[in-house]
């Protein structure tokens, strides 16, 4: 029976432990998506919060094009491509602004009409110089492939979100709960809308490194919409979707380890099966609690 | 080429019967290779098409209707065989024309490989180049029979290009035994280089777990980094891993080396390294002499 359990603890072991201490990428794959984690899932609940949980996906895809120009001009460089992919977000994010402040269009319309624009002028772009398929990269990304400046980049990128969120929070908190107060008792309003989406494209270059621009929105955004399922404060949905990012990150590279499936859209799904349990399972409007509420609490 | 093209006319002077007269015979080689040993017997007696031409690849070929009239207009049709061009019969079919067809590779002794999967005839008989001097004197042989009177100029011209194989050939087993013999051997994602090891001795090991197109997985990664440490190979040419931050990780991880490109079943394009089959033979010695060299 103890031998038994012995040899179980040490299949575990060697189920989840043993592929990092084996292999100096796993761990840096690990280290990597956990910095994306702590940096990009608060973020996400904000996003979530003020019903902007598709404008990520739209600063995706203006970002892309940034990227794309700086792979071009400088191949796969870390600092061409950051620097382009930064660019492009902002000028996005600023020109969407400015049009919804002087014109009739609402802000998701402008968001929209940018990054399409911004979109297929970095395909054309990318077409007039011939090779695409190396784009291929800059979509996917590799975190199986993360060197010194990249893990640095990533930790930079969390911890200058996390000071950003922290004088941010209160203006963002009060635009989450009452716009329109906010802008009665103070004009920091806009500041904070275009530090927050500053800060939503920042961590989508950093996580384009890693886990390509398209699957970084990912791990932004999926395990925000967990994180309600399990906590009705702000703090504490910040806590858990950080948490529930970093088991995401984890799970999905012991996975693409063990099972041999493709390494970012790996953490994604590990993200989204997490999600299903949490529709499921959450202690705050879960599935199952609100349809057997009394029996199954008994039970 | 220039070189080429002075010999050739020095050759005319020295042997009777100005070769310009004569309206050049039409050839057709199969693809690069073969259409650069048949120009460099032809010399400026022969017009070489080439229907798979440089850095395209003849296993997955599609001929269109242009190339069977290419076929059509040939008198000659040159081609590797042992399987490589398994598109070569229904084409001349289709071409409704009757030229003499020509296997280069008649002759050598062929062994088998395992190609996608399955254990076949291996057809990249080049990568030896003493095969490749097999296939010089058979593409003479076909073209003294369809042109007798260039006859000289054939001979002359395989006897250098012989000289020339022949050079090639000891430079390359130079350049392999100066490579410790511990360290003559590889990873590579290449099937075509079997030839090649077997005649010049080096180990050629296939990566485990690396697929074509596919994204690498965390497994596959693995597994090559424990292969190359485990069996202490010091160079790997991974050309399915495109993502040069993957090779570099692997490379940095397993304490290989990256090596660059290997040319296997196609020229390159002409200003490039692997223009002929010469310097491609050569660009490929010197990227092994780069990566196994300590």
């Amino acid at each position: 029976m103890r031998a038994g359990g012995v040899t179980n603890l040490a299949s575990l072991f060697d189920l989840l432990i043993t592929p990092f201490t084996d292999f100096a990428f796993m761990r840096r794959a690990l280290v990597g998506s956990i910095a994306l984690s702590i940096g990009a899932c608060p973020i996400g609940v904000f996003l979530m919060l003020r019903r902007m949980s598709l404008v990520g996906d739209a600063m995706a895809h203006a970002i892309l094009p940034g990227a794309a120009l700086g792979y071009l001009y400088a191949g796969l460089s870390l600092g061409f491509m950051t620097a382009g992919g930064l660019i492009a977000g902002l000028v996005v994010a600023l020109l969407a602004g400015l049009v919804t402040r002087v014109t009739v269009l609402k802000e998701d319309a402008a968001l929209a009409s940018f990054y399409l624009i911004s979109l297929a002028s970095g395909v054309v772009l990318v077409s007039l110089r011939g090779s695409n398929v190396d784009l291929l990269h800059v979509l996917f990304g590799s975190v199986l492939a993360l060197d010194d400046n990249t893990l640095v980049l990533l930790a930079a990128s969390a911890s200058v979100s996390l000071l950003a969120l922290a004088v941010l929070f209160r203006p963002l908190v009060l635009e989450c709960v009452d716009p329109l107060f906010l802008r009665t008792v103070s004009k920091s309003g806009s500041l904070a809308h275009f530090g927050f989406l500053a800060l939503v494209v920042l961590n989508l270059v950093a996580g384009f490194h890693a886990l390509g621009t398209l699957l970084s929105v990912g791990l932004m955004m999926v395990p925000a919409f967990a994180s309600r399922f399990w906590s009705s404060t702000l703090d504490g949905m910040i806590v858990i979707a950080t948490l529930i990012g970093i088991l995401s990150s984890g799970l999905g590279i012991v996975i693409s380890y063990h099972a041999g499936t493709p390494t970012g859209p790996t953490i994604i799904l590990s993200a989204g099966a997490l999600y299903l349990l949490s529709i499921l399972f959450g202690q705050r409007n879960g599935l199952i609690l609100r349809l057997w509420p009394r029996k199954h609490l008994a039970a | 080429m220039l070189r080429l093209l002075t010999f050739c006319s020095l050759m005319g002077l020295f042997l009777g019967p100005p070769v310009y007269a004569a309206e050049p015979i039409p050839v057709v080689a199969s693809f690069s290779i073969v259409g650069d040993i048949v120009s460099h017997i032809g010399g400026n007696r022969v017009s070489v098409d080439t229907l798979v031409g440089p850095e395209e690849d003849a296993h997955v070929f599609d001929p269109a209707p242009r190339d069977a009239a290419r076929i059509a207009a040939a008198k000659l049709v040159v081609i590797n065989g042992l399987g490589f061009e398994g598109w070569m019969d229904r084409l001349i079919k289709a071409s409704g024309g009757a030229p003499q067809l020509t296997i280069a590779s008649m002759g050598i002794s062929s062994h088998h490989a395992l190609i996608d999967g399955n254990e076949r005839i291996d057809p990249h008989a080049w990568q030896d180049v003493s095969n490749v001097r097999i296939y010089a004197r058979n593409i003479a042989d076909a073209l003294i029979a369809i042109d007798p009177e260039g006859g000289g100029i054939y001979r002359a011209n395989l006897s250098s290009f012989d000289d020339e194989l022949a050079s090639l050939d000891h430079e390359i087993r130079a350049a392999i035994s100066a490579i410790p013999t511990e360290r003559r051997k590889i990873v590579t994602t290449h099937d075509a280089f079997g030839y090649f090891a077997l005649a010049y001795g080096i180990e050629m090991l296939a990566p485990q777990g690396i697929s074509t197109e596919a994204e690498a997985s965390a497994k596959d990664i693995a597994r090559i980094i424990r292969q190359v440490k485990s069996e202490k190979i010091p160079a790997v040419f991974l050309e399915n891993v495109s993502d040069p931050r993957l090779a570099e990780r692997i490379a940095a991880e397993s304490g290989a080396r990256i090596g660059g490109k290997l040319y296997s079943d196609a020229l390159s394009k002409e200003n490039a390294p692997a223009g002929t089959y010469i310097a491609m033979m050569k660009a490929n010695i010197r990227e092994l002499t780069k990566a196994l060299m300590p």
